[in-house]
């Protein structure tokens, strides 16, 4: 089917590279551009901060499908590639070099980039920020028993570099604007569940406290903070959040709104233009609200839906957002986007680090977060799909099985 | 010779039905499941990163990965859905008496 056609993809990390394998899936017979400004194949980001950090992995597993499977989707790469201007109504998008394409329908899939420091001193050598496979590559070549690694933002980010530091025998400190870790995303205890995990594996975390400046004659040597206090470091890694990469949408005329806006299909507010990902916000029926979610699973389903609305179907994205993180062997995972909830309850044991956290708001599950219980964690999605009431104690009881409580 | 063997792996009353259970068979990971009466089973580590397979819940004929949610079909062994894209082996199952029997392949 469409033969003739043209979809263009922009952007090739996993938004792009499944939006790419789901037009070929689903029966797409045109050409597919997919567009990617690395010099790698379609890759997903996890592991640049956790495995590949960690020397555990190289890139090649980062890599969506291996070079045969790649090879039969028939998918045009170009990698290493901008995209300079995109032209809606005359349906071209331009790249590097003034090659012209012409496309029928396009996606934007361009992500995001790490936010930058506006301090003196940051384009320093040896100051670092985390998105791309280059910079994990990089940051890892520093990370050994000889160095000292500054890590600005007590984010997701911020705290596996520092899990990767301390594992690869290096001195780690963490410094923090705010008064605990993953403030947006984590209740007071589990912030200081993990606060007590680092500290115990030797991480110094100062509260309250953000750069002034870097110092260094040829290279970093020492940051100064707002305190005035002065840290002596080999590298800093700046980990402060994400930058949605909006500016081609903003300058093509989309709408936009913390993000491309989007509907619960993908598409943007021209109809034959569609966004997917860490830069999309789309409408969430499930939360009731808009938002732009910068997780891995949000860009591969978001992409997956609106590959196929591009192809015409009558299909819908919504899903409860889901996130997770390695450090130190421990695995956390967070369920929902609670904002408010009138009860905290406990499954499993805290201090055997193996339990989740159910928070709910008139016997509804808000959300959850879990340490090394990924199991209960997933089924907590089907509880909070069901709508139903449960009760705290039941919940608490480690005796009865989710599955049961669900049915019951 | 036969070209697979058949090793003795778990009782039938030890695994509930809608549920899977790892059994270690000549330092393999295998994954037991029980769907709806009829076992089968099939590798436990997740083609797509590190992770038991039998921790997760069946959905349907897939089993779900713990960790990130690709499902696999518990009687082909295939990756049904994303982020996994590579099958994972399935290997005959017996019953003698109230004892689960899983055929390795002879390497």
């Amino acid at each position: 089917m469409n033969e003739d056609q043209t979809f263009a993809i922009v952007g090739a990390g996993q938004a792009g590279g499944w939006a790419a394998k789901t037009l070929r899936d689903e029966g797409f017979g045109g050409r597919v551009l997919l567009i990617g400004d690395e010099n790698y194949p379609p890759h997903e980001r996890p592991p640049l901060s956790k495995e590949i950090l960690l020397g555990d992995a190289e890139k090649e597993t980062c890599f969506l499908w291996p070079p045969t499977v790649l090879n039969e989707t028939n998918i045009e790469m170009r990698t290493g590639i901008h995209v300079t201007e995109i032209k809606p109504e005359a349906h071209t998008l331009m790249l590097t070099g003034g090659e012209h394409v012409v496309w029928d329908k396009l996606m934007i899939a361009t992500g995001g980039r790490a936010t930058t420091l506006p301090a003196d001193g940051a384009d320093l050598d040896g100051v670092f920020t985390l998105r791309t496979i280059n910079d994990s590559e990089a940051i890892r070549e520093n990370l050994n028993e000889h160095t000292t690694v500054l890590i600005v933002g007590a984010g997701w980010i911020g705290l596996e570099v520092a899990s990767a530091a301390r594992k690869r025998g290096a001195k780690a400190i963490v410094i923090e604007r705010a008064d605990r870790v993953c403030e947006r995303a984590l209740a007071p205890d589990m912030s200081q569940w993990l606060h007590d995990l680092h500290v115990r594996n030797g991480v110094e975390i100062r509260y309250g406290v953000s750069i002034d400046c870097f110092e260094g004659d040829e290279k970093l040597e020492r940051a100064v903070m707002t305190d005035g206090n002065i840290i002596d470091c080999d590298i800093a890694v700046i980990g402060i959040g994400l930058t949605p990469n909006i500016e081609l949408a903003q300058a093509a005329g989309l709408e936009v709104n913390d993000g491309i806006v989007v509907n619960e299909q993908g598409q943007t507010s021209h109809p034959d233009i569609y966004a997917a990902g860490d830069n999309a916000n789309h409408p969430n029926a499930l939360l009731g609200r808009r938002i732009r979610l910068e997780s891995w699973e949000n860009a591969q389903n978001q992409a997956i839906c609106a590959a196929k609305a591009m192809l015409g179907q009558e299909i819908t994205y919504a899903e409860i957002p889901w996130f997770w993180s390695d450090q130190y062997g421990a695995n956390i995972q967070l369920m929902g986007l609670p904002e408010t909830w009138d009860e905290t309850v406990v499954r499993g044991n805290r201090d055997k680090a193996e339990f989740v956290e159910f928070y709910l708001k008139n016997g509804q599950i808000e959300g959850a977060a879990a340490i090394n219980n990924p199991r209960d964690l997933r089924f907590t999605r089907r509880m909070m799909m069901s709508n139903k009431k449960f009760i705290a104690s039941e919940l608490a009881d480690q005796g009865v099985k989710l599955q049961k409580l669900l049915k019951g | 010779m036969s070209d697979v063997t058949f090793h003795q792996a778990i009782k039938t009353d030890q695994l509930d039905e809608d549920e899977a259970l790892q059994v270690i068979i000549e330092g393999k990971e295998v994954a037991i499941i029980n769907l709806g009466g009829e076992f089968y089973a099939m590798d436990d580590i997740c083609s797509h990163a590190y992770a038991s397979m039998a921790d997760g819940y069946l959905e349907g004929e897939c089993l779900e990965c713990p960790l990130h949610g690709a499902q696999f079909n518990v009687k082909t062994g295939k990756a049904e859905t994303p982020p996994a894209t590579v099958d994972l082996a399935t290997y005959e199952v017996k019953i003698e008496g109230d004892d689960i029997l899983v055929g390795l392949p002879n390497s």
